[in-house]
């Protein structure tokens, strides 16, 4: 099982520092799947101008590559103007309307105050379903207050994450077993 | 329709297409050199011909995966192989061409093929050429339309005065050589959604819409729109050919067909979208409903019927070599459709 960690901002620590801790929670409890960290900030991605997105160039074709190879991908997100931030939301124009047919998309987001909780149900998750995505239903919201010096101090966080982190495998899962079980009827 | 060489009561056109594909045969892995490629297709041209196909199109594509990028000469050496068979590029992109430099080419396979040639002229669903051949994409819309009307006007006259944006202007500029018959049928290429249809119908220009699968009522709003959009421009829309495209595989059996057809769609969108076709719509296809054309021998000739009464176009072109089909499964399809599927659609079209 492919699964890419998507930190969605290029500015700010939060986002990376949830990121970093998901990852680290999937290595440790799987270290069998292959997990790829993509934080934005670490790379150069091109304002989507139409193309496939395999016929872009260097960071912006190996950023959507990457997302496309994958099985699940763990998008986390900060707070912009009650909205996600305009990088993000790049990456989703750069892709194709099917993108996320048959894989899982789940959330960490990440806000200065709870006011932006339904931020996700509003913003995010329609552009998902759009895109065909099996969404883990519950997502993880961190406050300003939940970190202190680029780690995550809540304890309800940290379990929470785990929670996510095996329910992401679990929906991949459980979704390639119905999508085998629907191919068998097929004699082609 | 004259011009436009086409002939109603014969009954509705059925042609054949290639994008020039060269993408992996799926079942192997194997790949053809272009070199190979390109005489299959010569080969093919001519058993379509022997079959009693009406047209043979030969498109460009500039990227990876494909190799009639120069499909003028392709179809230059289809002209010379074949005696009967209508020629036509399917489709040439002429927002990266010069008009001037298209219409020599065409008039010119004209001449070699003593008549049988046609322009198909679209904007291209790949950008490839676009940076390859150094035309600015945001322009792309513009472009088109300016050498599309362009190109029309050659067609129409042998002495040309043009002024335009994106090429030198003409002055009095004699067009050489000039087709056998004074001109060429051009059309226009047109993908799903009705915005292009539109501007087709407007410049009166005969419409090749692509209906590559889905519901086949979900294209009909072009096919309305482009009737709709010549009649408000004082053309009138029964003067006007139509002609829809799709990929294509017919086998004895539904069952046969669609195991034939699935690894080399699935494979070769997959090469060139970036995602595979899903099963479960792959399964509903050779519903009478679905535009892909996939079935039985039967099932196909109900398919055409259908979107004849639908659409009443004049014309059907099939797709059957997209995503690294071998040359026997070419060989089998051109067959069935010579034997059974034209004698069919002809006897249910022609008046």
């Amino acid at each position: 099982m492919k699964i890419v960690a998507l930190s969605g901002s290029i500015v700010g620590s939060k986002t990376k520092t949830a990121m970093l801790k998901t990852v680290e929670m999937f290595k440790q409890k799987y270290p069998e799947h292959e997990v790829t960290l993509l934080d934005l900030a670490e790379y150069k991605v091109e304002f989507s101008d139409g193309r496939n997105y395999f016929e872009y160039e260097g960071d912006t074709k190996y950023v959507t590559e990457t997302i496309m190879a994958a099985d699940a991908i763990i998008i986390g997100t900060p707070v912009f103007q009650a909205s996600i931030p305009a990088t993000l939301k790049n990456i989703f124009d750069l892709l194709p309307v099917n993108a996320f047919r048959d894989k899982v998309v789940s959330i960490v987001v990440t806000a200065g105050t709870a006011k932006h909780y339904l931020m996700v149900e509003q913003q995010l998750k329609p552009v998902l379903a759009y895109m065909k995505a099996h969404i883990v239903p519950t997502y993880v919201f961190i406050e300003e207050k939940d970190f202190l010096r680029k780690e995550i101090v809540n304890d309800d966080i940290l379990f929470r994450l785990e929670r996510l982190v095996e329910d992401t495998v679990v929906i991949v899962d459980a979704f390639k077993a119905i999508r085998m079980k629907k191919d068998e009827e097929y004699d082609f | 329709m004259e011009q436009y060489r086409i002939d109603p009561s014969k009954g509705m056109e059925f042609g054949l297409y290639s994008l020039g594909d060269l993408i992996p045969n799926p079942l192997t892995g194997e790949t053809l050199s272009a070199q190979a490629r390109i005489n299959e297709l010569i080969e093919a041209s001519k058993l379509a011909e022997q079959a009693g196909i009406d047209v043979f199109g030969v498109g460009e594509s500039h990227q990876s995966y494909f190799t009639t990028q120069a499909h003028t000469v392709v179809l230059g050496a289809i002209a010379q192989a074949t005696k009967t068979i209508k020629i036509t590029s399917s489709a040439t992109v002429l927002s990266v061409s010069d008009p001037v430099r298209v219409y020599e080419d065409f008039a010119t396979i004209d001449l070699i093929s003593d008549g049988r040639a046609e322009i198909v002229a679209g904007r291209g669903s790949r950008v490839g050429a676009y940076q390859l051949l150094g035309v600015n994409l945001q322009d792309y819309e513009e472009i088109f339309e300016e050498k599309l009307e362009l190109l029309k006007k050659l067609n129409e006259e042998e002495y040309v005065t043009w002024q335009g944006e994106y090429r030198a202007p003409l002055q009095n500029a004699q067009i050489l050589p000039q087709p056998k018959n004074g001109s060429l049928p051009i059309w226009r290429a047109v993908g799903g959604p009705p915005a292009s249809a539109i501007k087709a119908g407007y410049m009166g220009i005969p419409m090749m819409l692509t209906t590559l699968g889905g519901p086949a009522v979900n294209f009909k709003p072009s096919v309305d729109a482009y009737r709709e959009a010549a009649q408000r421009s004082g053309f009138e829309p029964k003067d006007l050919p139509i002609a829809t495209t799709s990929l294509f595989y017919v086998a004895d059996t539904t069952k046969e067909a669609l195991q034939g057809m699935y690894p080399h769609i699935n494979g070769g969108f997959q090469a060139i979208r970036g995602s595979g076709y899903p099963k479960q719509q792959f399964a509903q296809a050779p519903d009478t409903r679905d535009a892909l054309m996939v079935g039985s021998t039967q099932q196909i000739i109900e398919k055409l019927l259908y979107q004849y009464e639908l659409y009443g176009m004049q014309r059907f072109m099939a797709q059957i070599d997209f995503g690294g089909v071998p040359f026997e499964k070419i060989m089998k399809n051109i067959e069935i459709i010579g034997n059974d599927v034209i004698p069919a659609i002809k006897k249910y079209t022609a008046e």
